[in-house]
Parts: structure tokens; C-alpha cells; sequence
């Protein structure tokens, strides 16, 4: 396409240049077109090269350098956030190992204190059924020595009185038996009353 | 164009073709000197001051965070370093032409549009002087890098004994690459740029002068082409808002490829 138009572009000038009459030749320059030409080239090749282009390469490092920078900080803080939580966890999960051990310490201790208590409580209780079945046991031996010392003197007592009365008539030996009953129930108050005391003493 | 050749008779008529002459107008200020100021001269300064308002506004401005009038000149900036230096040179070798061809593409893109700016209407590009002055820097660069790089006898024997052919081509080839090094590349870079912006002005003042006169001088019967006139002035317009961009792309593309060419041990 261009160099159609280049081309239609030069016949045209030729046609141009003949048909107006014009002595130019468009290839030609003009003295004041040169020296125009060059001032122009001169002053905004100086502007640009000088000033325009290091002013915007600078503001194009500084862009790169900061959105570098700011890349890299995102990077570190990143990498520091990773570290912190990699640490907290570590942490939760030293305290909740921590936390474990505690516990099963303390249950642990609760079992054996209840186990400790225990054994006490069965301790206790044996040793008080023990002191009061050996008290038992003392009340008993010592009712029964009252008691065979009383029958003994009973027995020794109505022994003599029969030998002492004589047995000749069963009248008699009747109203020796009913009196000894009757001595037997009259004493048997002193005797329990006796039984008594001595049951207190051996306490 | 061929139909420029039948403006004459129309003119009789009121019909005032473009030509040449519209290159060429009456100085109004040191006429005859050395520094003759005419119509072109003027767009061009405008072109200059418009050029300079905006790019040392925006670099002066320049923000770490761009706004958007900073965001498409840095647009422009990154088109010519990314899509034309590098792309050409590679970043490496780029890195130090990037000004130079920034500056050339800057440039000639705003002479090139003052063709499609109302009351400019002509490019700065389209008089011979400021195609002739961007080349020639362009000529100096190229030859000036690869004589830096590989001194003046190296840099003539790659370009103009290049390796690997066999001798006897020499005695063809070798004032083939001369003229190609020495005076195609500079010619082509001129007339190229030059060329396109005149036909183009030519083009659009054709359409839009033909538009005019068919609407308001021609016979009713010839009325209606007016209407086609208009639309292929307004064709022609954006077409020329894109060989604008398109040609200042060419010349600082080219720039990049003439260096590298200079600065390649084998091509």
C-alpha cells in the first residue's frame, strides 16, 4: 500500500510540479528550510535527550525499585507471618500437651487420694469393729466370771443349806426349794445391778 | 492522480486545485534571507511548541503513580523503547539509542500530524528540510556506531565485503552494498517520509477543494458527486492520520534496523 502510494505519490508530483508551473523541485531544500529544519531538530532533540527522557526513566527505575521493594516486603512479611503462626501452633500445641499431663497428674492424684481415704475409712471401720468386739468379748468373760463366782456361791449356798436343814420329808424339802427360789428372785436385782457395775469397770 | 492533470481546465471554473505551490508559500518575515519564515515554518513551530507543552508538562509532572494524560505519554515513551528499540536492537544494545529514537519518533509523529490538524493542514514533514535533518541524524548515528564498534575498516569491510561470499561477487556486490550503506538508506529514508506526507496533503486538499466545488459552483446534475468527494476527503483524512503514525513508526523502526545493521559483526 505504501509504495503504491509512494509511487502514485511521486507520478503526482511530477504531474503537479509540471502542471502548476512551479519551478520547485520538492527534493531540493531551501536554504531557510534547512537551517529552520535544523534549529527545530536541534531544540527538541535537546529538550528530550537533556530533560524529557532522563526524567521519565527516572520516574520509570524508581517505579520498578519500589514496586521491587514493596514485592520483597510482602515477600519478608509473609515469610515472617509463616514463622509466627508456625511458632504459635507449636506453642498451642506445647500447651495442650501441657495442659494433658496436667490433667492426667491430677487425675492420677484425685484416684489415689480417694484410694488413700479409702483405705483409711476401712482402716477405721476395722479398727472399730475390732476395739468393740474386743470390748464384747472383755463384757462377756467378765460376765461370765461374775457369773460362774454368783452360781458358785449360789450353788455352794443352797448345797449348804441343804446339807444344813435335813431332808427328811419332802414337805420340808419342798419349802427348802421354794424359799431358795424365792432368795433367788429377790437377789436376782442385786445381782443384775452387780452385773452392772462390773460391766462398767471393765469398760 | 492521474485526473491533477485535468485541474487547469477546472480552474477556469473556480476550482483551485492543491499543488506544490502550497509547499512552497510567500515568506512574510526575512524574506529572501537565510531564516525566511513562511506558512510551513510556522506549522512547524507550532508543531514544536505543542510537541515540547506536552512532554515537558508530563515530564515535569511525572508522577510515581501516573495519571492519565501521564499514562499515555509514558504509552508513546514505551511504544518506542519496547515496540521499536528492543524489538530491534535487543535491550542490551538498545538500552543507549533509546533517547535518539524516542526524540526522532516523537518528532516526526507530531510534523507528520499537523497534516490532519484543522487550520494546519499540512505536515512539517512535508517540505524537504526536516526529513533531510531527521535522516541525516539517523545516517550519522548508524555509521558512527558500527565505526565506533568495529573502527572504520572493519565496519567497511562487513558492510561491504560481507563474509562468506565468494570474491568474484565482490566486483558486483560490493558497489551494490556502497550505495546501499552510503546513499540509498538516507535517500530512501527522505523521500519516503516526504513523499507520503505531500501526496497525502494532496490527497485530502483535493477531495475537500473538488467537495467544495461540486457543492457550490458545479451545475445541479454534478451536485450529488460532491457527496462522494466528501466522503473520500473523509477517508483520505483518516487514512492520512494513520500513515502519520504509520511513517513516523517506519523511520524510527528503520533507524532502529540501519544501527543494527552497522553494529551486527555478519549480516
Amino acid at each position: 500500500m505504501i509504495g503504491a502510494q509512494l509511487s502514485s505519490a511521486a507520478s503526482g508530483l511530477a504531474l503537479a510540479a509540471e502542471d502548476s508551473g512551479s519551478d520547485q523541485n520538492p527534493l531540493l531544500p531551501e536554504t531557510y528550510d534547512i537551517i529552520w529544519s535544523l534549529v527545530i531538530v536541534l531544540v527538541i532533540g535537546f529538550v528530550f535527550i537533556k530533560y524529557v527522557l532522563p526524567k521519565f526513566q527516572a520516574v520509570l527505575d524508581e517505579r520498578a525499585e519500589k514496586i521491587q521493594g514493596g514485592l520483597e516486603k510482602a515477600e519478608k512479611s509473609q515469610e515472617e507471618a509463616d514463622a509466627l503462626l508456625a511458632q504459635y501452633h507449636q506453642q498451642l500445641q506445647e500447651a495442650r500437651t501441657e495442659a494433658a499431663t496436667i490433667r492426667e497428674e491430677a487425675r492420677a492424684e484425685g484416684s489415689a487420694i480417694i484410694e488413700d481415704l479409702r483405705r483409711k475409712a476401712s482402716a477405721d471401720a476395722e479398727r472399730i469393729v475390732g476395739s468393740a468386739q474386743r470390748q464384747i468379748e472383755a463384757e462377756r468373760q467378765a460376765a461370765s466370771v461374775s457369773l460362774r463366782n454368783d452360781v458358785g456361791q449360789l450353788a455352794t449356798e443352797l448345797a449348804s443349806r441343804i446339807v444344813g436343814e435335813s431332808l427328811a420329808d419332802s414337805a420340808r424339802q419342798s419349802r427348802v426349794v421354794d424359799r431358795f427360789l424365792d432368795d433367788l428372785e429377790s437377789g436376782a436385782a442385786e445381782v443384775e445391778a452387780e452385773a452392772t457395775t462390773t460391766g462398767g469397770e471393765a469398760r | 492522480m492521474s485526473f491533477l492533470a485535468t485541474t487547469p481546465t477546472l480552474a477556469a471554473d473556480g476550482f483551485h486545485a492543491p499543488s506544490l505551490d502550497d509547499f512552497f508559500p510567500n515568506g512574510f518575515l526575512f524574506e529572501g534571507t537565510a531564516f525566511e519564515i513562511n506558512r510551513i515554518m510556522l506549522v512547524r513551530f507550532v508543531a514544536v511548541v505543542a510537541l515540547l507543552l506536552v512532554f515537558v508538562l508530563a515530564a515535569k509532572r511525572a508522577k510515581l503513580v501516573p495519571g492519565r494524560f501521564q499514562a499515555s505519554v509514558e504509552f508513546v515513551l514505551d511504544f518506542a523503547r519496547r515496540q521499536i528499540v528492543y524489538e530491534i536492537l535487543g535491550e542490551k544494545e538498545g538500552k543507549k539509542y533509546v533517547p535518539v529514537i524516542t526524540t526522532i519518533f516523537c518528532g516526526i509523529l507530531f510534523f507528520n500530524l499537523t497534516g490532519v490538524v484543522p487550520f494546519l493542514n499540512i505536515a512539517g514533514t512535508g517540505v524537504v528540510g526536516l526529513p533531510l535533518v531527521f535522516a541525516l541524524w539517523v545516517y550519522g548515528m548508524y555509521l558512527g556506531a558500527g565505526v565506533k564498534k568495529f573502527g572504520v575498516g572493519g565496519f567497511l569491510k562487513n558492510n561491504l565485503f560481507p563474509a562468506g561470499t565468494p570474491w568474484p561477487i565482490y566486483i558486483l556486490l560490493t558497489p551494490l552494498e556502497f550505495l546501499q550503506v552510503f546513499v540509498i538508506r538516507p535517500a530512501t529514508l527522505v523521500i519516503r517520509l516526504l513523499a507520503n506526507m505531500i501526496s497525502g496533503h494532496l490527497l485530502i486538499a483535493l477531495c475537500f477543494a473538488a467537495t467544495q466545488y461540486l457543492l457550490f459552483s458545479a451545475t445541479p446534475a454534478l451536485k450529488a458527486f460532491g457527496l462522494v468527494t466528501f466522503v473520500g476527503g473523509f477517508a483520505a483524512f483518516l487514512l492520512e492520520v494513520f500513515v502519520a503514525c504509520l511513517q513516523a513508526y517506519v523511520f524510527a523502526i528503520l533507524a532502529a534496523v540501519y544501527i543494527n545493521m552497522s553494529i551486527e559483526s555478519e549480516h
